[in-house]
């Protein structure tokens, strides 16, 4: 579909971090050890919820191997200010009770205390001897639940914001907001059928599968040194910096390989009480989080409630929707409630719509960004619903979204136009499909669902260094999580007009680049790429002037075309084309080193939209659902590297598959959470999955100079309610809660002959 | 935290002494894929590790006169799976000791390991059950023998004495027109805890069932053997009515609990539903049509 030719972009060179990975060498979170090191352990709540009257560390402290011992008293106090960290906002007098608990403990797993000893058994030793004395107050997991009355309250100071007049008691809801366009009583006056359900959702983990490690140094003139596993160094070092008052100047930060994040390493757990012990015990110190640890106090996803209400003419026209939405943020404020409600309706192009959400509280772990935060859950609750005005209207699901498909120009309900998309284009490849037209196998039956997310841009700064034989560095500060040095590298090469192999893309740490805003909202690609092809054209500009140096010209009067510089026209004169390598011998004679920089915030990041297709087959007898065919459209701007962007699409549909089927946190009565590890918290194993299929859609993005979208999140959107479309048309029942497990979905199979008599 | 001591007896007479050695702290050792992780956990501190892979009739499978096989203890799963006479023999005993963890585990689990570590949830145990497998068991007072089903008797807990170990497993020679299965439930297609695991053994005769065994997992605090379900099967030619009466039976015989795994109603629902399955698997093994196996 794009009409540029490139030589780079678009092809498939073997990735830059494959052989280290595959070999070993490569060095994740948990491989980084200095000299003399100390290992850190936390001591965790037992309780969903107590007051903690006293913490006596004194055993703990005399163990021989004790080094350090560190409790809240330890990190000063924040005040309650919001901040933006990752895609998520975040209120620093909550990170540091997140870090360490204060005067309360608000969830199984929350951290109260941490010891650094000579040993790991030692560590382990001395946790038992930390006594804490606990008052137990009565807790409250599910979302629903926290909203009561009379409900457990986890925040005294929390007043309902965005609600009048402001109300004079606490509440667990944090906060409500309301996105409204048009007149929604009005529309459905004019509905001709109207379809209304209820839906809920589990919380579910992002299941990376490195666990959260660090190893932090601090010296004794006061410099800090971390290695640690994360999406944003230079969020780790700014959180850091704030919670232990230490200057970001002096605070080193690098970031390790990294074993899977999904948006949950956006935020700290671990760094800021290493540097403490660190500075405690003068020694380095190394914490790694057991997977035990990760499920019972990283940040999941929330579990929501949502009811949605569609009203719609026979034809198909959609004439109002409203839709409400709660999320469970977990111990503290902040679930992605505003990305659930804005993306909710965001495929269609209706007149009317209402949104309102709720963020509230619970005794959970703080949730953390999973891919495309919130739309997963709110999607799920609108796709089904426009499932079911599909076969409530006898009309192809796919003829009823295009009916409704949001264009260039369509204003959102929540405020923005969007310009140039894809979603048509999407939807027509779907029914374009292979696996669109073949045939329904007999005892299986299709589903579909569309998704959307925003994508972000923001804050990236890069450099591309030109090296004394004339390659290339390129130099910049995001983790990659998902391929983003091989794309940052073949723009790159795309604009210098050298070979891929000539241009190695680096990650630098917080010393050794400007600042760079965290991976995540699927920006580094989009974004970095931008800085990226900014500085290779700062290096570009560089060049010429030292071509010209060399023919004695004006700069001006040099251009730079298939890797080499030339004479801009005749009335330059006629010199041979000096490629990059002659260029770079003569640097020291022309000037000194040749460098390109760019620093940039950058904006108009092109919205994503996918359709997924999938064929499943229902055993009736034990509600096992078996995923027979799997299809992944999506409008991915321009595919720098198409491999990569497959398995994102890949990668997304996987996790949403699991959402959709078997994923969920178990809690038992005492709000202890009953499967904190992979055994019981089931993600998809490689047997259960067909082949996921791809179809690129390629709309450019007219905001990125090579048409980049982010594609990272919005694969993870439509999956779960093409599983549960495809599950509803299979059986005739339809699952409203997830996730479908073979359990929840033979009962449902076993209750529904009942209501039909009903 | 303390030194554990590692022990790699070449005889059972040596091992039954090391465990005696080691009071309650001994621990034997075959593949170690359960010890170990119990270790890693916490959950199980030894100071004795009585390795028993030295011992070679604890790792090796012999035949016996009339069609019947002893198996090691510590034999592994893919050694097993790989023993073409046996997977003729009993196809349900070794596609459920198959079941056992990935690839890489089977390299290392044996059927006796899983036997010890008395799960209820065991995959091989209640095929074992369904066959009829006799324990061979050694101890400081000698040798002696309980029918698998006797051997479990409480999760996590079996009828080893102080200083017993399980030497190996004795599959009685099967009748002629004899065969088994092993089903399992589990919400994903592999590396996963049975929700409900069963194994049916049969013998036909003109198409009429001559003998059953039935073995219910994951249902009960035990391994059950389910008497009824198996009259119910024998005297039938596996008609509707016959095995709706025999997954009542099972359906009967269920004590489950409600856990993060299933719920009662679904445990109990599916214990039926997989004995229909099981019972048509081994029926069809039985007159000699291949039939494919797991879930």
């Amino acid at each position: 579909m794009t009409a540029q030719v490139y030589k780079w972009i678009g092809t498939r060179p073997k990735r830059p971090d494959g052989a280290d990975k595959v070999t070993g060498r490569a060095r994740f979170g948990a491989d980084f050890n200095m000299p003399g090191q100390l290992i850190g352990r936390v001591l965790r709540s037992p309780h969903p919820h107590a007051v903690i009257k006293s913490i006596d560390t004194s055993a703990a402290a005399a163990l021989p191997g004790v080094r350090a011992v560190v409790t809240a008293a330890d990190f000063p106090e924040q005040e309650n200010l919001i901040v933006p960290a990752g895609e998520m906002q975040v209120n620093l007098r909550d990170v540091t009770r997140t870090i360490m608990a204060r005067e309360k403990v608000l969830y199984e797993g929350h951290p109260v205390a941490a010891v650094a000893a000579a040993s790991e058994a030692i560590a382990k030793q001395a946790l038992a001897l930390i006594k804490v004395e606990y008052a137990l107050l009565p807790h409250v997991i599910d979302v629903e639940e926290a909203m009561k009355d009379g409900a457990p309250i986890l925040h005294d100071h929390i007043r309902t914001d965005g609600v009048q007049p402001v109300p004079t008691k606490p509440s667990n809801i944090a906060k409500r907001i309301e996105n409204l366009k048009g007149d929604v009583a009005k529309g459905f006056a004019e509905a001709e059928v109207v379809i209304e359900r209820k839906y809920t959702t589990a919380p579910v983990h992002q299941a990376y599968i490195e666990p959260h490690a660090c190893l932090a140094s601090a010296a004794e003139d006061g410099q800090v040194s971390v290695w640690t596993t994360t999406q944003g160094h230079f969020q780790v070092r700014g959180f850091c910096s704030r919670l232990l008052q230490i200057e970001t100047s002096q605070i080193r930060v690098t970031p390790s390989e990294i074993g899977g994040g999904f948006g949950g390493k956006t935020v700290v757990y671990l760094e800021p009480v290493a540097i403490r012990l660190s500075q405690k015990s003068g020694k380095p110190v190394k914490m790694v989080m057991t997977r035990e640890e990760v499920f019972r106090a990283s940040g999941p996803a929330p579990g929501g409630a949502m009811t949605v209400k569609i009203g719609a003419k026979k034809d198909g026209r959609i004439v109002a929707a409203d839709i409400t939405i709660a999320l469970q943020a977990g111990a503290f404020p902040g679930s992605p409630i505003g990305p659930a409600c804005w993306c909710s309706m965001a495929c269609y192009d209706v007149d009317n719509i209402r949104v309102v959400g709720f963020d509230v509280v619970s005794n959970r772990p703080k949730v953390a960004a999973y891919r495309a935060p919130g739309a997963p859950i709110s999607s799920f609750a609108v796709e089904s619903t426009i499932d079911i005005l599909a076969q409530e209207l006898g009309m192809d699901p796919i003829d009823l979204r295009l009916k409704n498909a949001a264009m260039k120009g369509t204003k959102t309900h929540y405020g923005p136009v969007f310009d140039r998309i894809g979603l048509v284009e999407c939807l027509e490849a779907a029914k374009n499909s292979a696996h669109y037209k073949s045939p329904v196998k007999p005892g299986h039956a299709r589903g579909i669902a569309a998704g959307f997310w925003f994508n972000v841009g923001a804050d990236s700064s890069a450099a591309a260094h030109v090296g004394e034989d004339g390659t290339v560095t390129v130099i910049s500060g995001n983790p990659d999580i998902g391929g983003s040095r091989a794309s940052l590298a073949l723009m790159a090469a795309e604009e210098l007009g050298v070979d891929y192999d000539k241009v190695r893309a680096v990650i630098a740490d917080t010393h050794s680049i400007g600042f760079n805003f965290v991976t995540g909202g699927s920006r580094v690609t989009f974004a970095t790429g931008m800085a990226v092809v900014n500085a290779t054209k700062d290096a570009i500009k560089e060049l010429r002037v030292r071509a010209a140096k060399i023919w004695g010209v004006d700069p001006e009067g040099v251009v730079w075309e298939g890797g080499k510089a030339r004479p801009a026209g005749h009335n330059v004169g006629e010199f041979e084309p000096l490629t990059l390598a002659q260029i770079a011998a003569q640097a020291g004679k022309t000037g000194g080193p040749i460098n390109g920089h760019a620093q940039l915030n950058a904006q108009g990041a092109g919205p994503g939209f996918g359709v997924h297709i999938a064929d499943v087959r229902v055993d009736a007898e034990t509600g096992h659902v078996v995923i027979d065919r799997y299809t992944a459209v999506q409008d991915v701007g321009t595919a720098i590297h198409p491999s990569y962007v497959e398995g994102q699409l890949q990668g997304g549909a996987v996790q949403g598959i699991g959402w959709a089927l078997n994923e969920e946190y178990i809690y038992n009565a005492k709000g202890h959470l009953d499967n904190a590890g992979f055994l019981d918290y089931r993600i998809p194993v490689a047997s259960d999955l067909p082949m996921i299929e791809t179809i690129l859609v390629e709309v450019p993005n007219p905001h990125h100079p090579y048409g980049v979208r982010g594609v990272g999140e919005v694969p993870i959107v439509p999956p779960l309610a093409t599983i549960a479309n495809a599950v509803a048309r299979a059986c005739g029942t339809r699952m409203t809660s997830l996730p479908i497990s073979p359990p929840r979905l033979s009962a449902a199979l076993d209750a529904a002959p009942k209501l039909a008599a009903e | 935290m303390s030194d554990i001591k590692y022990l790699a007896p070449g005889t059972i007479e040596e091992a039954v002494k090391a465990m005696q050695a080691a009071g309650g702290k001994g621990f034997v050792l075959a593949g170690g894929t359960d010890l170990l992780v119990q270790m890693r956990s916490g959950a199980r501190e030894p100071q004795t590790i009585v390795d028993v892979k030295k011992i070679p009739e604890m790792t090796t499978i012999e035949e016996l006169p009339g069609g019947g096989f002893r198996i090691g203890a510590a034999v592994s799963g893919a050694v097993i799976g790989e023993h073409k006479k046996l997977v003729a023999a009993f196809p349900g005993v070794v596609e459920a000791i198959n079941l056992i963890g990935s690839k890489q585990v089977q390299g290392r689990a044996s059927a006796g390991g899983n036997l010890c570590n008395s799960s209820p949830a065991a995959d091989s145990v209640p095929a074992m059950v369904a066959a009829g497998v006799t324990v061979q068991i050694a101890g400081p007072n000698g040798r002696r023998e309980v029918p698998v089903e006797k051997f479990p008797t409480a999760p996590g807990r079996n009828c080893l004495q102080p200083g017993e170990i399980v030497v190996s497993l004795t599959l009685p020679a099967p009748a002629a027109g004899s065969s088994d299965a092993y089903l399992r439930l589990i919400p994903r297609t592999e590396m996963d805890i049975a929700v409900v695991g069963i194994g049916v053994s049969l013998t036909l005769k003109d198409g009429t069932v001559t003998a059953a065994r039935v073995g219910l997992g994951a249902v009960a605090p035990t391994v059950l053997l389910v008497e009824d379900a198996a009259k119910a099967l024998v005297g039938s030619k596996l008609d509707d009515a016959a095995l709706e009466k025999a997954a009542a039976a099972c359906r009967a015989a269920c004590k489950p609990i409600n856990d993060k795994r299933g719920t009662i109603e679904y445990r109990t629902k599916i214990s039926g539903v997989l004995l229909k399955r099981a019972a048509k698997i081994a029926a069809q093994r039985a007159s000699g049509a291949t039939v494919g196996g797991t879930h």
